[in-house]
């Protein structure tokens, strides 16, 4: 898109923020013990103010209550949606978005909050407002914008019982997970295991992954000076030779310093994911996993023992063990 | 089932929830959707969820708000209420993936007797499919 044809979009998509969607959605059920007890089913809840007359009655709750993750439920559209869902100004605003290349919808977050509890008999009435558009952002599935809508839950007597925010990213698939994507869908049923990051290979550390594949743990040595270095580079900090050799790691050593990854967890690394830097017995320091032990029996000083291994289908790395 | 509801002045920040694994089955998703009226062919008809790029059908949001209401509920009893449910929606859910939940109390309001949960269900496939908090009013008394 050239700077106008962005400022155009931009402006087509702004005039929507503020709007209501469409008229109130009445639900087409007032709140009912049968769609209670077919959603309670499927998601395993045996609370009994849900299902059980006599419990409910005297428990605090005064009787039978609908669970409040059905909220949105008693307003949902229904079988129409996959047949000719209604025009709604939500999914005229999203065709705008396909028109303009961004076709890609994630949902990524809902808030929802819950002021009373619904009893058979409640009617819900669902009024949705498009509170937001975001600027425009680069994300990990490509360049896109962020969507809130606002709904508002309220009963038969006009009062408000709840509330749900909901976001959205309309995105530009990104070319390379498009592809990703449609291979994986055509291959299989089944999603591949997913594999670690990979480490990206250039001119100055090729040589010392194609080691690791070897099952060898080298470090750079300065030719000039004999001092040794790691991560692999150019030249020589000490005496600024660009003339090196290398030699094996004995992967022996201990721990310098570690953390525990916790948050976000990365599909295909195990977890806890223990990172250490690990000081090697010829003296020079690499970052690599921690394995075979528990956080908590990990500390600073600790004699550790490397082993170059496979870890998935296509990363082999040192691994470092108690030793 | 749990009959017996958690009082506020019993629960301390830093209880662990028991975690619970759910199997994702086509049955779960589907009915999951069907329950919560959510037609959306990517949640029932494999094909269409394959031309959106997925290789299966995938859990819709209103089943994931679901097992997560519930597994707070079932933890803190009949007499609880549920206040608030964020969620941070992560990688999806398919078929014949498990997701674990575990879960924190990672605070307390003592003006509203309520207790904030901090949650994290993590699929052994693709990772964390859905993470937040929520929050939930326990009694005071017995």
């Amino acid at each position: 898109m050239t700077p106008e044809e962005t400022r155009d979009f931009e402006a087509k998509i702004r005039a929507y923020v503020g709007r209501e969607v469409g008229a109130p959605t009445r639900g087409k059920d007032d709140v009912n013990p049968a769609m209670i007890r077919h959603w309670t089913e499927v998601t395993g809840d045996e609370s009994p103010v849900y299902c059980d007359q006599a419990f409910a009655a005297k428990s605090s709750k005064g009787g039978i209550i609908a669970p409040p993750t059905m909220l949105q439920i008693w307003s949902m559209e229904g079988y129409a949606m996959c047949q000719r869902p209604e025009m709604d100004l939500q999914r005229e605003l999203h065709k705008i978005f396909d028109a303009h290349g961004f076709v890609g919808v994630l949902g990524t977050n809902t808030s929802t909050d819950f002021y009373r509890d619904l009893r058979p008999g409640d009617q819900v009435t669902a009024h949705t407002v498009i509170d937001n558009i975001s600027e425009r952002k680069t994300t990990a599935r490509g360049v896109g914008y962020f969507i809130e809508t606002v709904t508002k839950f309220t009963d038969q007597h006009g009062a408000d019982v709840g509330r749900q925010v909901f976001r959205v990213l309309k995105f530009m698939p990104n070319a390379e997970t498009a592809e990703a994507k449609a291979s994986t869908a055509g291959a299989a049923d089944k999603p591949a295991p997913p594999t670690r990051i990979q480490a990206p290979r250039g001119h100055d550390n090729a040589w010392w992954w194609e080691a690791i594949d070897q099952g060898k743990l080298m470090i750079q040595r300065c030719k000039g000076c004999g001092t040794l270095r790691h991560p692999p580079r150019p030249m020589c900090g000490d005496c600024n030779s660009t003339e090196w050799d290398a030699i094996e790691s004995s992967l022996e050593g201990e721990v310098y310093s570690f953390t525990e990854l916790h948050y976000p967890k990365f599909p295909g690394y195990p977890y806890p994911l223990l990172c250490a830097v690990v000081q090697l017995r010829e003296g020079t320091r690499l970052i690599a996993n921690l394995a075979g032990c528990e956080p908590e029996q990990v500390f600073i000083g600790m004699k550790v023992r490397g082993k170059v291994e496979r870890v998935d289908d296509k990363t082999v790395l040192p691994n470092f063990y108690p030793a | 089932m749990n009959k017996t509801t958690r009082r506020y002045g019993s629960v301390a920040i830093g209880e662990k929830l028991p975690p619970l694994r759910i199997d994702i089955t086509s049955g779960l998703i589907i009915g999951g959707a069907i329950a919560s009226r959510d037609f959306t062919p990517v949640h029932h008809d494999k094909a269409a969820a394959q031309a959106g790029g997925l290789p299966d059908i995938f859990m819709n949001i209103l089943t994931s708000n679901g097992l997560i209401g519930r597994y707070v509920t079932d933890w803190a009893g009949p007499d609880c209420t549920l206040k608030r449910i964020d969620v941070k929606l992560g990688a999806p859910n398919l078929p014949g993936f498990v997701m674990t939940i575990t879960a924190e109390v990672n605070a307390k309001d003592d003006a509203a007797g309520t207790v904030d949960i901090a949650y994290s269900g993590d699929n052994n496939v693709w990772g964390t499919h859905m993470s937040g908090i929520v929050r939930v009013a326990l009694p005071k008394e017995a």
